[in-house]
């Protein structure tokens, strides 16, 4: 079998850091990546199979350990070698189209009695991802012992699996995963129908959370903070559900946009007219939530600078190690929540599994479009530098498509010309 | 091209009236009489023409035998003593009793004079409005007033700094009345300091400071600069608020004010005519003094070469504008900006009228039009300006790209009598770098309305209807005008709204030299040279299009047959 494999090569990591330093998204080969082929891995116990990856998403999480940028904090719940791709739509033993519930808990690691967090259904939030039968390694796709969807054959747990109805096609299949999240985070924001939103980033994760508020919790208004003019169209697209118009503009307006939205007062330095000439301007009041999609120090500075006395501010991207000053997390008594994945979601009372709700928004919303390119695992390199950049590049989710190892990338206009229509 | 005759001499015009006649208003000694502006018709011998680009210059020729440059008039004469004049003034007032006649010990009484967005450029000191404060106070202590208030009719302007009312007024009456709260900014929202007056025939209300509604006499102190200034205007705008403002200051008024400097065609002037007779109505006294001044921006120094008609340079002068150009070239745009905003322009008092409002306008009017009036003959297909560094609404501040949109098609293109000097139709080319740049002190509603309002549309019609009201009432616009020196958050929709008739008139703007990007957002199309704009302009106009180039400053006004 053929897989992209991690391993833990310290020089590795740095000569990556710094080559996405110097020339981001530029293709390099530098770095703990490496194209293997392997021998087939042992089964954890008797209830795990073998599925055949159809097409595995690159997600921000992955660029960011392919990248050396990952924080240390994941250097216990992660074991290598791995192969990374944690969205992933499969074929199974029986020939079955599925996708992937990556998160690794008491179920699939064949722990009992369950954990707290697993009992609740709350798996993104299992206390073992150490125990059991597997090595450490939070999800499927960190785990030596699993495999990940950037190889040809990986392993998985039943419990993992969810079939993908016939109607969906792989793409879609593929967008499940990063929408579960999406709404994971949408629906932790407790979204009220008179509330104002912001969303800041339009990536993959901002327009799944975007889609879901429009499904499950439409506000009143919704602000979107967009670097492009394609995740812009799809983010007024996604939220029609919305009392009012979404207003949409480029990141550093953001702060301006938001305070004549709402109504509010801009407290700044004389002399600053845009946020990145005064890091300590900010509203008087604000949004009531705030989700940020991006995960970066700008970013939630930008969401505590937006978000109202007592408002909430939900952290959907993955941050890393960043340097933010908090004090107005404590003079405005703003409550800073992760969204980490999924598990079970209540709507209307009723627990449901995030991945279920997922595949039934992909289908409505039609979200198999924003899977924008696809590479064979042989063009690795490329790929991964087009998911750096897919944003000012005209594209949304970059994968790895594991049917035709060497066939060269899909046509990037396919999203362009979703967006406009 | 125009019916224009075409000559490669100058030919004079006549420019007007002969001066009031009033004994103190005597001329000062001139050595040799100022000429009058004038149409001079370009032909190969014409040397290349200096446009202004805001804190830059061009030299530029224009085509031989399709063009035409409309100069202003020289400077008139000043008063030889402006004090004696203006003191003058107010013993014989026009249609109304001297003001000692109207000081009484116990009066409440209030002057009011205009914002510092006149005169364009700030005057050498004293400043105008000091000479004449300081004369109406002096009769004042000899009647024993004491309850005075002397109130800046901004309007929605931004508040004047203290050193800009002490460069306006002087320190003597700055320091005698700010510390007691006696000197200040109008508040138009104050929700204590306005009182509503009534409405006109037409539905207009009318609104006023509460200070100047209640005094027994308001005097209001005014330069002339244009002809637009001055009139019921004063008072009925400068020391309104939103709600009576926005009953003239609005698409629609504009579009039927053609144009807005000639004020017997003006909607604009009619409505503030109509508010004004509410005034009158409701008991409110103006004593109303108007000033003009010459048009002498540059003086003798250095800068007078830009005053100059460019086939009078001398070697000396060309020497001179090369010195000045290259210099200026080569600084930052924030030291230009400084040396420019520091230029004090040596104008000459040359009329001062106080009295009844409408009579005083009337001669006030006249002595504009014998300064800055050009007879020309037809219309062009191209009009040509070059924008200068300075506005009514950028002193010592920045002129953002609304603020270029409002001086062009604006102030620019109205200043004409009878008809536009361009074709219904035609194009109008202007030359100014027109950064993405604006002072967040200043202008911070701007910033909003090029960010939020001009990305959605450059239709004033949808503008007014779809934002006007959540920019007028918004709070923080609303508090950082009242607080800080911002105009107010309605300001930048009267700057577009200034514009509308010529963007109706109009089939394309052009902004030669302009930041691309923000000139596409104002929704013109940028050029680099004027060559290329000229080819532009030919895509819509056909071959070999007229063109008129309005030179300007100094300021000149088409009187179009």
């Amino acid at each position: 079998m053929k897989a992209l494999v991690v391993d833990y090569e310290i020089a590795r990591f740095g000569a990556a850091l710094i080559a996405n330093t110097l020339r981001p998204s530029t293709p390099t080969r530098l770095g703990p990546l490496k194209l293997k082929e392997l021998p087939q891995a042992d089964l954890p116990n008797a209830e795990w199979v073998r599925i055949a990856p159809r097409m595995a998403g690159i997600c921000g999480s992955d660029l960011a350990t392919v990248h050396g940028q990952s924080s240390r904090w994941f250097e216990t719940i992660v074991s290598f070698p791995f192969t990374p791709g944690h969205e992933v739509v499969a074929d199974d033993p029986n020939g079955q189209r599925v996708v992937v519930e990556p998160v690794l808990g008491c179920v699939a690691r064949g722990l009992s009695p369950l954990c707290t967090a697993c009992a609740d259904g709350r798996l993104g939030n299992c206390e073992r991802i150490t125990h059991g039968c597997l090595e450490a390694g939070l999800q499927t796709g960190f785990c030596c012992d699993t495999g990940g969807g950037w190889s040809t054959e990986m392993l998985a747990h039943p419990s993992q699996l969810h079939p993908v109805p016939d109607e969906l096609s792989d793409s879609d299949a593929v967008m499940i995963e990063p929408t579960a999240c999406g709404l994971h985070a949408a629906l932790s924001a407790d979204v009220q129908p008179d509330e104002t939103v912001v969303v800041i980033g339009a990536g993959t994760l901002g327009l799944t959370t975007i889609a879901a508020l429009n499904r499950w919790s439409p506000p009143k208004q919704l602000i979107l903070a967009a670097k492009y003019a394609h995740q812009q169209s799809f983010g007024r697209e996604f939220s029609t559900a919305c009392a009012k118009p979404t207003v949409v503009c480029e990141p550093p307006k953001l702060i301006r946009v938001v305070r004549s939205t709402v109504g509010t007062h801009l407290l700044s330095s004389e002399g600053s007219v845009h946020p990145e000439d005064d890091p300590y301007s900010r509203l008087t009041g604000g949004a009531d939530v705030t989700i940020d999609c991006v995960g970066s120090a700008e970013s939630l500075r930008t969401a505590l600078a937006v978000t109202r006395p007592g408002g909430r501010v939900i952290m959907v991207g993955m941050p890393g190690v960043q340097t933010v000053d908090l004090t107005p997390l404590w003079q405005r008594e703003i409550s800073l929540t992760g969204a980490y994945t999924y598990g079970t979601e209540i709507i209307q009372g009723t627990p449901i599994r995030s991945f279920d709700l997922a595949a039934e928004l992909v289908a409505a919303a039609d979200l198999g479009r924003l899977v924008s390119a696809t590479y064979p695992l042989t063009r690795f390199p490329e790929a991964l530098a087009h998911a750096s950049s897919s944003g000012s590049r005209g594209g949304i989710k970059i994968a790895f498509d594991l049917h035709s190892p060497d066939y060269p990338a899909a046509p990037m206009l396919s999203t362009r010309k979703a967006a406009r229509r | 091209m125009s019916q224009q005759p075409r000559s490669h001499q100058p030919r004079s015009t006549s420019t007007g009236k002969s001066a009031s006649g009033q004994p103190a208003q005597r001329r000062g000694k001139q050595l040799a009489a100022p000429r009058p502006g004038l149409v001079l018709d370009v032909d190969r011998s014409t040397p290349p023409v200096l446009l202004h680009s805001g804190e830059q210059f061009r030299l530029e020729r224009l085509p031989a035998g399709r063009s035409r440059i409309i100069y202003p008039p020289e400077p008139l004469p000043g008063l030889e003593h402006p004090d004696e004049a203006i003191r003058d003034a107010l013993l014989n007032p026009v249609d109304s009793d001297p003001l000692p006649a109207q000081l009484f010990a116990g009066m409440k009484l209030t002057i009011a004079f205009d914002d510092i967005s006149l005169p364009l450029p700030k005057m050498r000191r004293p400043d105008i409005r000091q000479r004449v404060i300081e004369a109406v106070l002096d009769l004042a202590a000899d009647a024993g007033v004491d309850d005075i208030h002397i109130i800046a009719a901004l309007a929605l302007h931004r508040r004047m700094t203290e050193a800009e009312l002490r460069y306006c007024l002087g320190d003597r009456i700055y320091d005698a009345f700010a510390p007691r709260g006696q000197l200040y900014n109008h508040d138009a929202e104050d929700p204590d300091g306005m009182v509503m007056l009534g409405e006109t025939r037409h539905g207009e209300e009318v609104q006023m400071s509460k200070r100047a509604a209640e005094s027994d006499l308001i005097i209001y102190v005014n330069i002339n600069l244009v002809s637009m200034d001055g009139g019921w205007k004063s008072t009925a705008t400068g020391l309104s608020g939103y709600q009576g403002i926005r009953h003239h200051h609005n698409v629609k008024t504009m579009r039927n004010t053609k144009s807005f400097m000639d004020q017997e065609n003006s909607e604009l002037h009619r409505s503030n005519w109509r508010q004004g007779d509410v005034l009158r109505s409701a008991g409110i006294n103006v004593f109303q003094i108007e000033t003009t001044v010459n048009n002498d921006l540059f003086g003798d120094g250095p800068l007078s070469v830009l005053a100059k008609r460019e086939w009078e340079w001398s070697a000396r002068d060309r020497a001179t504008f090369l010195g000045v150009k290259t210099g200026l070239d080569r600084l930052p745009p924030s030291s230009r900006r400084r040396i420019l905003h520091s230029w004090e322009a040596p104008y000459a008092l040359t009329s001062v009228h106080a009295g009844e409002v409408e009579a005083v306008h009337k001669l006030t009017t006249a002595e504009v039009y014998k300064q800055q009036l050009v007879s020309v003959e037809g219309q062009t297909d191209i009009v040509l300006y070059g924008l200068p560094y300075v506005g009514p609404y950028n002193v010592n501040s920045i002129m953002n790209p609304i603020l270029v949109m409002c001086l062009g098609l604006g102030y620019f293109f109205n200043m004409y009598k009878g008809k536009p000097v361009v074709r219904e139709g035609g194009v109008l080319i202007m030359t100014h770098p027109t950064t993405n740049e604006f002072h967040p002190v200043h202008h911070p509603s701007y910033i909003d309305f090029f960010e939020q309002v001009l990305a959605e549309t450059t239709d004033p019609i949808q503008i007014e209807q779809r934002f006007e009201t959540s920019f007028a009432t918004d709070e923080w616009y609303r508090h950082l005008y009242r607080t800080s020196h911002a105009y107010h958050g309605v300001h930048p929709f009267y700057m577009w709204y200034w514009g509308s008739h010529a963007l109706e008139h109009l089939s394309q703007v052009i902004i030669v030299g302009g930041d691309p990007a923000t000139v596409r957002r104002l929704g013109f199309r940028p050029a680099s040279t004027l060559a290329d704009a000229l080819e532009m302009a030919s895509e819509v106009l056909g071959p070999e299009p007229s063109i008129t180039y309005v030179k300007n400053p100094p300021l000149g006004m088409a009187d179009v047959t």
